[in-house]
């Protein structure tokens, strides 16, 4: 295998693979990157035996053949490269090494044979669809931070993604939740997901695919069967295992009754929060909230730093109640709206709480109250 | 020979004839010689949690009493009334109502038994600023130097202030009056409930002599057994060994076994003493390699955390295992939990997958589990979503063990007696 290439177009390559591999590994192929030399072409793999990226770059000269070759070291090394330096990579010779050269830089890496790479099977996934890079954003972003990260709760270790139906309109659905909290977002179905199982998508792909949505800003071809899914962008294809759990009954927790609506502008909002916050005992990130006709105070006390009140103006009808939250949880909750206003349906103290954007229920957050 | 009278609080050179204080009539004297010069106590409330509760319901006070029950199904306290049926706390609840089956069983208000025991703190934390709290209901306290601020000798200071703990809180308490921590705790059992016992410097050696080793604090069942096997199992058998000849054969808890023998122990009271962590460990009649064997040990050893824990009213954000190995290297693996606990099923949770990395084969001869990272116990087990039906959650903890161990790996089981001396 020889070839040569620019700098820049390697990097950013490299960049959305290198990502996968665990900085420890027992098994010594999986810190490697594979690199394939194709006809006009270079294709690098990158896998942790669960999910997989792989990304192709255009090369010059080129003469088919393999290798792997230690996936850090060779994307610190370009990375170090002066900018719009050509770069040729050679493992035609010594079957066990690699040379990258550039400019009077040499350098040569210990490969391992890119027959034993492990790479994911090929086959075809039975459900295909499209969807905007805006959608899937979307998607990623208003679920992921409540994703589980208790081991002993595989099955939240990720986002349930799933076929719905909300007032009859078909939708596609992300729900994420560690049982403290649980956030769901939808978009319309796409055609081509009707059929679709629901699956679980773990945490690390979700983080991945964020990565490369924000390098890549194009539509994503998503293809998918019960235990395999696959995003693919063009010059980059992520595929990966599916979380095998059953996602629990997640719409039997959204309660339907509550009847106490609080309306408050969300910036205000979020930032007394923050601010009270600053007084609540790390472990528990705990504010109160006292409701009243037209007002809330907000309010926190540990024992080590003292307390803290603030008062703002809402929009409130009820009776007065007092309920407490993690302030962590509101904050990402408020982070990602754009809207201005964010409306709040409650039961009472101990009942979850439904969270939404007033004028938008696309996403929709439930909270569990903390004893406070 | 100073006497103290602890209902009047008078001070008598001499134990007054006829055993009665000359001011009041009382027949609750104390007297020793050493009695005005000891000022480091340990304060213990009797049978505590049961002792609130039979304030709260006066129509119970003659009647035995166990607070327990609930999730854990075991005796976490027990009036003095229960005790004479035989029952004991952290007994199996099944077999404390075998025993004394008119027993009158409350569920635990941790939340109560907290504000009361804080009350009870402060109170102490009135008389003296050196109070280390050890648990809920007990405490060191340091009075030296507090004569001239109280008028009179710690040991006056203390009897007002265990009359203050019952009519002010309405609970008792019984004190240990000695020189050092040591020696205070023993005293505090000694004279139980309602007690005031004194060890002073000249009698401590002779009254250390007779007893077991199992007496000093970080002997457990193992060591006591090894001991046994070297000849030693009275503290008099230990004081003929020097502290360079016990720390050569036993290891650090050597120097312990001399100084303690001795009735020495320089450990201050420390107020500030954070309680960073919390552990139980068990050592096993004959070495253990097999994960099931491990499991099966490891189980009561979460349920007595979880006790522990509890009682401390504190919460495990983090745990770890400790394994000693049959040739005393000890391995120790931790944990992060998601969320605080005090449940025994949620330590045991988090620790088997520690356990499963560790269990290679090797033989083990100890096992432990320690709650670190420790919360208030507020945070403990926050409210869950799918939480509703508890049944279904225990039944997906279990799936994913077997999922991981093989069909075997858990299951349903009960914590059998034999298995309460875990700790």
């Amino acid at each position: 295998m020889k070839l040569t290439i620019e700098r820049t177009a390697l990097l950013r390559a490299l960049g959305h693979v290198q990502s996968v591999v665990e900085r420890r590994n027992t098994i010594p192929i999986l810190s490697n990157v594979l690199l394939r030399a194709e006809s006009g072409e270079l294709a690098l793999s990158a896998t942790d035996m669960d999910l997989e990226i792989v990304a192709s770059v255009a090369a010059q000269g080129v003469r088919k053949g393999s290798t792997t070759a230690p996936a850090h070291t060779l994307y610190d090394i370009v990375r170090k490269l002066r900018e719009g330096a050509q770069i040729e990579i050679d493992a035609a010779g010594d079957k066990g090494a690699m040379t990258v050269r550039s400019g009077r830089s040499t350098f040569t890496l210990a490969c391992l044979p890119p027959e034993d790479y492990p790479l994911m099977a090929d086959g075809e996934l039975a459900h295909g669809f499209t969807l905007s890079a805006a959608d899937v954003k979307r998607l990623i972003d208003r679920t992921r931070f409540a994703i589980s990260t208790e081991e002993t709760r595989y099955y939240l270790n990720g986002i349930f993604l799933h076929a719905a139906k909300s007032n009859d309109v078909p939708m596609l659905r992300a729900v994420a939740t560690d049982g403290h909290r649980l956030a769901r977002m939808e978009v319309p179905l796409p055609e081509g997901a009707a059929g679709m199982p629901g699956v679980i998508v773990p945490r690390k792909t979700v983080n991945e695919l964020r990565k490369l949505i924000d390098e890549i800003d194009q539509d994503v071809q998503i293809s998918l069967s019960d235990t395999k899914i696959r995003f693919g962008f063009g010059n980059a294809v992520l595929t990966s295992k599916l979380i095998d759990g059953t996602f629990p009954d997640y719409e039997r927790v959204i309660p339907a009754g509550n009847d106490r609506f609080l309306e408050v502008e969300c910036k205000p909002f979020a930032e007394a929060v923050d601010r009270v916050s600053t007084i609540s005992t790390e472990k528990s990130r705990a504010v109160k909230l006292a409701l009243e006709r037209g007002s809330l105070t907000l309010s926190a006390t540990s024992p080590e730093n003292g307390t803290a009140v603030e008062e703002i103006e809402v929009r409130y009808n009820g009776p007065s109640i007092e309920i407490g939250f993690n302030s962590r949880y509101l904050l990402d909750i408020t982070d990602q709206m754009s809207g201005e206003w964010v409306a709040f349906q409650m039961a009472d103290a101990a009942s979850p709480t439904v969270v939404h954007e007033r004028a938008d229920t696309s996403a929709l957050y439930v909270l569990m109250p903390m004893r406070v | 020979m100073t006497a103290l009278c602890r209902d009047c609080a008078a001070l008598a050179a001499a134990l007054p004839a006829g055993g009665r204080c000359a001011q009041c009539g009382s027949p609750r004297l104390v007297a020793h010689a050493e009695l005005a010069s000891l000022s480091l106590a340990h304060i213990d409330c009797d049978a505590f949690y049961a002792s609130v509760e039979k304030r709260d319901h006066p129509e119970l006070l003659d009647r035995p009493v166990i607070v327990g029950g609930g999730t854990r199904g075991v005796v976490l306290a027990c009036c003095y009334v229960a005790r004479l049926s035989g029952i004991r706390s952290a007994m199996p609840m099944f077999k404390a109502l075998k025993a004394c089956p008119d027993a009158v069983v409350i569920r635990p208000d941790m939340a109560k038994y907290r504000a009361v025991g804080r009350a009870v703190r402060e109170l102490m934390q009135a008389t003296t600023p050196l109070v280390q709290p050890l648990s809920v209901d007990e405490a060191f306290l340091d009075l030296a130097g507090t004569e001239r601020v109280h008028g009179g000798p710690a040991a006056r200071t203390l009897a007002l202030l265990a009359r203050r703990i019952e009519r002010e809180i309405g609970v008792t308490a019984s004190i240990g009056l000695s020189y050092n921590k040591f020696l205070a705790k023993i005293a505090s059992d000694l004279d139980k409930p309602r007690g005031f016992a004194v060890l002073g410097r000249g009698e401590a050696m002779d009254f250390l002599a007779p007893r077991s080793v199992g007496l000093i604090w970080g002997v457990g069942a193992a060591l006591q057994q090894k001991l046994a096997r070297d000849g030693i199992s009275t503290i008099a058998e230990l004081r003929q060994r020097s502290e360079h000849e016990l720390t050569a054969r036993y290891g650090a808890i050597g120097r312990r076994l001399a100084r303690f023998a001795r009735g020495e122990d320089d450990r201050p009271v420390d107020p500030d003493a954070p309680m960073k962590s919390i552990s139980v460990e068990t050592t096993f009649t004959r070495d253990i390699a097999r994960l099931d064997g491990l499991a099966e040990q490891l189980q009561p050893l979460c349920a007595s955390l979880a006790l522990r824990l509890e009682r401390a009213g504190r919460a495990a954000a983090a745990v770890t295992l400790k394994l000693k190995t049959g040739d005393f290297r000890v391995l120790s693996r931790s944990r992060q939990l998601a969320d605080p606990t005090q449940r025994a099923e949620t330590l045991y949770r988090a620790a088997l997958p520690l356990l499963r990395a560790a269990a290679d084969g090797t033989a083990f001869r100890l096992i432990g589990i320690g709650a670190d990272r420790l919360a208030e116990a507020a945070l403990a087990d926050p409210p869950d979503l799918f939480a509703a039906d508890p049944g279904a959650r225990l039944a997906a903890g279990a799936e994913a063990v077997r999922r991981r161990l093989g069909a075997g790996a858990i299951r349903r089981g009960v914590i059998r007696a034999e298995d309460d001396d875990a700790d």
